[in-house]
């Protein structure tokens, strides 16, 4: 992160393995049912042949160190799965944009807008 | 397809030190490093190709074993440790 | 540090949820983005077709019956059978599978811990796990610190943990880089002797599979 431009060697910031970082805390939650409705969708999709691993992989690195940071693990799936979905042309970004709509007149919260 | 680079466990191999862009699952501190295959794990699909919606040959893998000292250098916390990774042979190099 | 990693103040506690992690709010707070991004994307799919709602909760209801439980009985069979050892260090997925685990396609390899080795699991790339055993990952594997350190550094790595490894003892580290999966096979602690498999099973905790703990000892 230090890294100026012209130090740059090529590698890629989730490539982490030997980077300073500071010690371990031992964190861990119980996941969301919106969490693991995005693993079910990750999982569910990848195997009907949409899109693979590295897929989805690839689209995790290119979101960027800043969205590492920023985001939570399950919003980067949901934002890497939809990327490959849409990449798949199984919707486009016009029937995603509606529906999004659609959904946050649902309520304000995930109980209200998932019914 | 290429021909393995090592059917039998315990070669020396480098790992190549090349730095292209993209999704690769070689990871950067093993670059130049040289290690022992510990075990040929078979034939799978090259992420190289799959991460951008291509197949492609399937592209043989293997355990590679370093030493910590080969990887960190004399700033290693214990030299004899031992670190163990998957690579793909293409980006492998035989050492004599 | 992602901000959705919630510190929890002990590390092996009782009142976990079925998949080893602590409970915590669901579905009350405000909407997010991301949230509607998942509603809309599921719905667009079940509309399309393309899965159903019935084929989304067994999905989930299959990775909620993932758990360290899972693992911590295929230690317990290998402290007590000796064959079975023999065929779990050979192939782990299909002695995982033996034992009646529906791994899916989880290429497993078990690593055993000795008096002379010392095994622990990391992905630096991004966040590999033997999920389709152990359940999800605890959020402390895919930190950065977590990444970046085990690598290079694994004994202070294991300290924090509470875990120091004898200097005569040699770290080794997997780094998950691509097809494979590993899991930590522990020492049986000693004096386990008259223990039976089930009760020995209650002895592996997620952390003693993954490298970064030990089994509790009776």
């Amino acid at each position: 992160m230090s890294d100026t431009p012209k130090d740059f060697d090529g590698r890629r910031w989730h490539d982490m393995g030997g980077q300073p970082a500071g010690p371990v805390k031992p964190a861990e939650h119980d996941f969301a049912l919106w969490e693991k409705r995005v693993d079910a969708l990750q999982v569910l999709m990848s195997s009907k042949g949409y899109f693979t691993v590295d897929g989805l992989r690839r689209a995790l690195e290119d979101m960027g160190e800043d969205a590492y940071e920023k985001y939570s693990y399950y919003e980067r799936w949901i934002a890497a799965v939809n990327q490959n979905l849409i990449e798949a042309g199984l919707y486009t970004l016009e029937e995603l944009g509606a529906k999004m709509g659609e959904v946050k007149t649902r309520g304000g919260t995930y109980g209200d807008a998932s019914a | 397809m290429e021909t393995p680079v090592h059917k039998a466990p315990f070669h020396k191999v480098r790992v190549k030190t090349m730095m292209p862009p993209g999704h690769i699952r070689t990871p950067a501190y093993l670059r130049g490093k040289v290690g022992v295959i510990e075990r040929p794990l078979g034939e799978f699909g090259n992420p190289e190709l799959l991460a951008y919606g291509h197949q492609g040959p399937k592209k043989p893998l293997y355990r590679v074993r370093f030493t910590m000292a080969e990887v960190w250098g004399p700033g290693a916390e214990t030299p004899t440790d031992t670190l163990d990774a998957e690579i793909f042979e293409h980006w492998l190099e035989p050492v004599e | 540090m992602p901000h959705d990693h919630h510190d929890h103040d002990h590390f092996h506690h009782d009142g976990m949820s079925p998949s080893g992690h602590p409970y915590r709010a669901d579905n009350d707070t405000p909407l997010t983005y991301w949230q509607t991004m998942e509603i809309a994307v599921r719905e667009i799919l079940i509309e399309k077709g393309i899965t159903t709602p019935e084929e989304i909760a067994r999905q989930i209801d299959e990775m909620d019956a993932r758990s360290p439980a899972n693992g911590a009985a295929v230690v317990a069979r290998a402290w007590v059978d000796p064959a079975f050892k023999t065929r779990l260090l050979d192939d782990a997925s299909a002695a995982s599978a033996e034992m009646g685990f529906d791994i899916g396609g989880l290429r497993l390899i078990a690593v055993e811990n000795t008096d002379e080795v010392h095994n622990m699991i990391v992905c630096t790339l991004c966040s590999c796990y033997p999920r389709n055993l152990l359940g999800l990952p605890p959020d402390w594997y895919k930190t950065r610190a977590y990444r970046s350190r085990a690598v290079k550094e694994p004994r202070k790595v294991l300290e924090e943990f509470g875990v120091t490894i004898p200097d005569q003892v040699k770290i080794r580290v997997h780094d998950s880089t691509a097809d494979m999966r590993y899991i930590v096979l522990p020492a049986r602690p000693a004096g386990t002797g008259s223990m039976g498999e089930a009760e020995l099973a209650r002895l592996v905790t997620r952390d003693s599979m993954i490298g970064t703990g030990l089994p509790k000892t009776p």
